[in-house]
């Protein structure tokens, strides 16, 4: 099981090659990393101990891999999300206990690693991204607990989650209708990686998806009549019915899309962060300070244009977040039987950006790595990897019959529904009641139904929309029979498609 | 890939960055000469000067003054902000390119040559193309992919497709393809200046000839019309149309016919999207025989569309069958001799005339 820390990067680290040593388990590599670039990652087991590896259930338990994980017990790990679930002061000691017996060996090799890459271009990596833990240690080390979020952001939060599960559902419903047609990929169950990220952007910031794009639409501000008229394929759509399900685009909202193609949008999302750079830089618009968000999957990281964009934005310093959504599957593929080292946040480092692993079924957790990620773009310190553990509870799309995904794993996941997690968080800190949060139930059921109801009266495209928007400039069309510009000829767009 | 770019280049000294304008200064008044080289590069100064929101991006444009020193100068007088030396990742920067189109930057992205577009063919066609279709006009690709395209001298099959016929097909993209110093000047700028993706196919063969130049191409608002041929001869007895360095070939030929009696016309289509279908077939309407001339693979190429075109509008005044004269249909050789004969030739295009004429014509030549 080479892949579970026994990568030859940290080989340097252990100089002495030290067999005990070089024993590096997956968390203390991930310490590691993080240090390194003086920022912590994220270090909680994502699951209860009836999977003893903290990262990857689907390995069988004979393997080496339970051998080295028992280098840290794993009775210690806490069994829940934290911080929505567990209230007590015990669980976010646990990942930092088993920092203590390697603590010297950390500082040592921090001091290795800080002087064997001074020659490199240290002030990119200044930034102080604090962990989660640290932070949340912090309040809570306090007599009165502090909490994450106020009331109203707590009741943003949940609607726009509520909004997207909701939404999703009633696309599934409509697709099985025959109302919704072709690709329809839904969202289910990674809701807490959307709102957590696109909550804290300005209308300005724009945020670049892949084809499972519903609730990024919605949490970015899509109004949802507008996506579900788009997703019937009716003129009042967001894109005029022109799109579809996987190409959502919204100028108004800075939604650029919508890629079908894994990968297309990385390069498209570093294109808008090097406009918001080059707008502040050479077209001296000095308050420009626009960030972009880019969202792909675990699958996505395989493909070279991820390579070449977080090289790049690296390189130019870029103010731009990649948010690796890592739900462990591409379709049917396994994210352990495709990739050589499944720990995606590792990639960052590699291009001289930090890599932050966090769970994606929290949203607060999410949301606190969102914040200094995207502080972190702001102030023009460059880009950020942030991969976020999530699942997504249906299939690939709506004509996956997903049978391969281990029906244990899927219950597993279910158990740490996002949208169930913060209304326990909400009701046990006494933020909101089960009064407000089933009036927020009620309320985006109704959204939800008038944006069907909406979309089924709106009317189809009409036959001339067929050969609208080819072009900005129709000159494109070319010089017709007589001699003039065929996109001045009134009669252009009647008639068949044979221009 | 840059192996053969390098043995050329070294025979260059390190280039001193001479101002544009000192090109123009050092030629008599009377009649202009430019080289294609020269051209483009002062449609990029000028363009870059107008409006601060073009940039030029590709390997080596900046520090190298550009693989075929097209952008040469343009790093000094506009920074390295603006003329960006990027990684050896054509689907990063392309896409790059077009994420800064979306939010209305003007980039003009270099490929060394076309045949590294295919690298980065899904953002050419995916993402600018589509885009402002699938999005309902929101996002608009105001951007340029240029770069030389066609067979160079001896480069090898890799290095000399001719991407004419493939990007044409595509909806949403405009395709020019300039032949002289005017057509370098003039499309560049209108393709800069046009706020869809276009696809700027230059010739490396082409950029060391000078062509004369009028007062009016200098003039820096100087722009031809996206969508219009040019008849760069007038005739009587047959059509040819040929895009590229095949004009010149074409005009050769004509030469050569006149002394034979054939007057042929020949069209520069300039515009392989949109085509200009109407200066074709009124032109065909005119001789009566047509024949097409195109450097690239002949199976669903230019010509086969341009033959298409003729048959469904003018089918009535055509008195011979449209003679397509194409590269030969292989990976272009190696070998000097083959090479020679895999792309058409002057005296191809003359046989073809002379089979529309119904004259008799000695048999292919031997290589």
């Amino acid at each position: 099981m080479g892949r579970m820390g026994f990568s030859p990067k940290h080989a340097c680290l252990t100089d002495e090659k030290d067999p005990n040593r070089q024993k590096i388990t997956n968390l203390t590599s991930c310490l590691l990393v993080s240090c390194q670039l003086n920022l912590h990652c994220e270090v909680r087991p994502p699951f209860s101990s009836k999977f003893p590896l903290p990262f990857f259930p689907s390995l069988p338990i004979g393997t080496k891999a339970t051998k080295m994980s028992t280098a840290f017990s794993a009775a210690n790990f806490s069994t829940q999300s934290f911080p929505l679930n567990h209230t007590s002061t015990t669980s976010h000691d646990s990942p930092l206990v088993f920092a203590k017996p390697t603590s010297q060996f950390l500082r040592s090799t921090r001091k290795l690693r800080l002087s064997s890459s001074s020659k490199l271009n240290l002030n990119r990596r200044s930034g102080t991204v604090v962990a989660v833990s640290d932070v949340v240690k912090q309040k809570k080390s306090k007599s009165t607990p502090t909490l994450l979020i106020t009331k109203e952001e707590g009741l943003e939060l949940y609607e726009d989650m509520v909004l997207g599960r909701a939404f999703e559902d009633m696309c599934a419903q409509m697709y099985y209708r025959g109302k919704m047609f072709g690709f329809v990929h839904l969202y289910n169950g990674q809701e807490a990686v959307s709102t957590g990220f696109i909550k804290l952007l300005k209308q300005q910031d724009s945020v670049v998806s892949t084809y499972r794009d519903h609730v990024h639409a919605l949490s970015k501000g899509v109004p949802a009549r507008a996506v579900m008229s788009e997703l019937f394929g009716k003129t009042t759509g967001c894109c005029r019915g022109q799109g579809g399900s996987m190409h959502m685009f919204s100028r108004e909202h800075n939604l650029l899309g919508g890629f079908a193609f894994i990968g297309e949008g990385i390069p498209v999302a570093t294109g808008a962060a090097f406009t918001s750079k080059y707008k502040r830089e050479v077209l001296k618009e000095a308050d420009c300070d626009h960030v972009t968000l880019a969202f792909f999957g675990d699958g996505t990281c395989n493909n070279g244009q991820f390579f070449e964009c977080l090289n790049m934005a690296a390189l130019w310093k870029l103010p731009i977040v990649f948010v690796v959504e890592n739900n462990l599957w591409a379709i049917g593929m396994s994210h352990l039987r495709s990739t050589s080292d499944p720990q995606i946040y590792k990639k960052g480092p590699a291009f001289g950006m930090p890599g932050i692993h966090v769970d994606g079924m929290d949203v607060l957790k999410v949301r606190e790595v969102a914040k200094e990620a995207i502080g972190r773009a702001r102030r023009g310190e460059g880009p950020t990897l942030v991969e976020c553990e999530t699942y997504r509870f249906r299939g690939h799309s709506l004509a996956d019959p997903d049978e391969l995904r281990d029906p244990a794993e899927k219950a597993h996941y279910a158990a740490r529904d996002p949208i169930t997690a913060l209304k326990k968080y909400l009701t046990e800190n006494n933020l909101a009641s089960d009064a407000e949060l089933k009036a927020i139930d009620k309320k985006i059921d109704e959204v939800v139904e008038d944006a069907v109801e909406f979309a089924d009266e709106s009317p189809v495209p009409p036959r001339s929309q067929l050969l609208e928007n080819v072009f900005a400039d129709p000159k494109g069309f070319g010089i017709g029979p007589d001699g003039r510009y065929r996109c001045e000829d009134p009669k252009f767009t009647e008639g068949t498609a044979h221009v | 890939m840059l192996g053969v770019v390098r043995q050329k280049m070294l025979g260059q000294s390190l280039p001193k960055i001479r101002p544009v304008v000192s090109v123009l200064r050092s030629y008599s008044s009377a009649a202009k000469q430019m080289t294609v080289r020269d051209a483009l590069n002062s449609a990029l100064d000028e363009e870059m000067s107008a409006d601060p929101k073009v940039f030029l991006m590709g390997e080596e444009v900046g520090e190298y003054q550009g693989a075929y020193k097209i952008s040469k100068g343009l790093l000094e007088k506009y920074g390295p902000e603006r003329v960006r030396d990027t990684p050896i990742t054509e689907a990063g920067f392309a896409g790059i390119g077009v994420g800064a189109a979306y939010y209305g930057l003007k980039p003009v992205v270099e490929f060394m040559t076309f045949n590294f577009s295919m690298q980065a063919i899904d953002h050419i066609i995916n993402s600018a193309a589509k885009s402002n279709y699938m999005s309902a006009g929101q996002m608009s690709v105001p951007i340029v992919f240029r770069g030389p395209n066609g067979a160079a001298a001896g480069v090898g099959a890799q290095h000399s497709q001719c991407y004419a016929a493939w990007y044409a097909s595509c909806p949403g993209l405009k395709v020019l393809t300039p032949y002289s110093s005017e057509d370098a000047r003039g499309l560049l700028k209108a393709a800069i200046r046009d706020p869809d993706p276009v696809v700027f196919l230059e010739n490396e063969l082409l950029y060391g000839e000078s062509f004369p130049v009028s007062d009016e191409v200098l003039d820096s608002s100087f722009c031809l019309p996206i969508g219009k041929a040019k008849i760069e001869r007038v005739g009587r007895d047959v059509t040819i149309t040929a895009f590229s360095r095949m004009v010149g070939h074409a005009l050769k030929a004509a030469e050569i016919l006149e002394k034979d009696g054939i007057d042929a016309e020949v069209i520069n289509l300039r515009s392989i999207r949109p085509l200009d279908r109407s200066t074709i077939n009124a032109s065909v309407r005119k001789t009566n025989r047509l024949i097409t001339v195109e450097e690239g693979f002949p199976q669903h190429g230019v010509g086969a569309e341009i033959c298409a075109s003729v048959v469904e509008e003018s089918f009535a005044y055509l008195d011979a069958p449209v003679e397509r004269i194409a590269g030969a249909d292989i990976p272009m050789p190696y070998a000097a001799n083959l090479e020679r004969i895999a792309v058409p030739q002057v005296e191809d295009i003359v046989r073809a005339a002379k089979r529309a004429c119904y004259r008799s014509v000695p048999l292919a030549a031997a290589a």
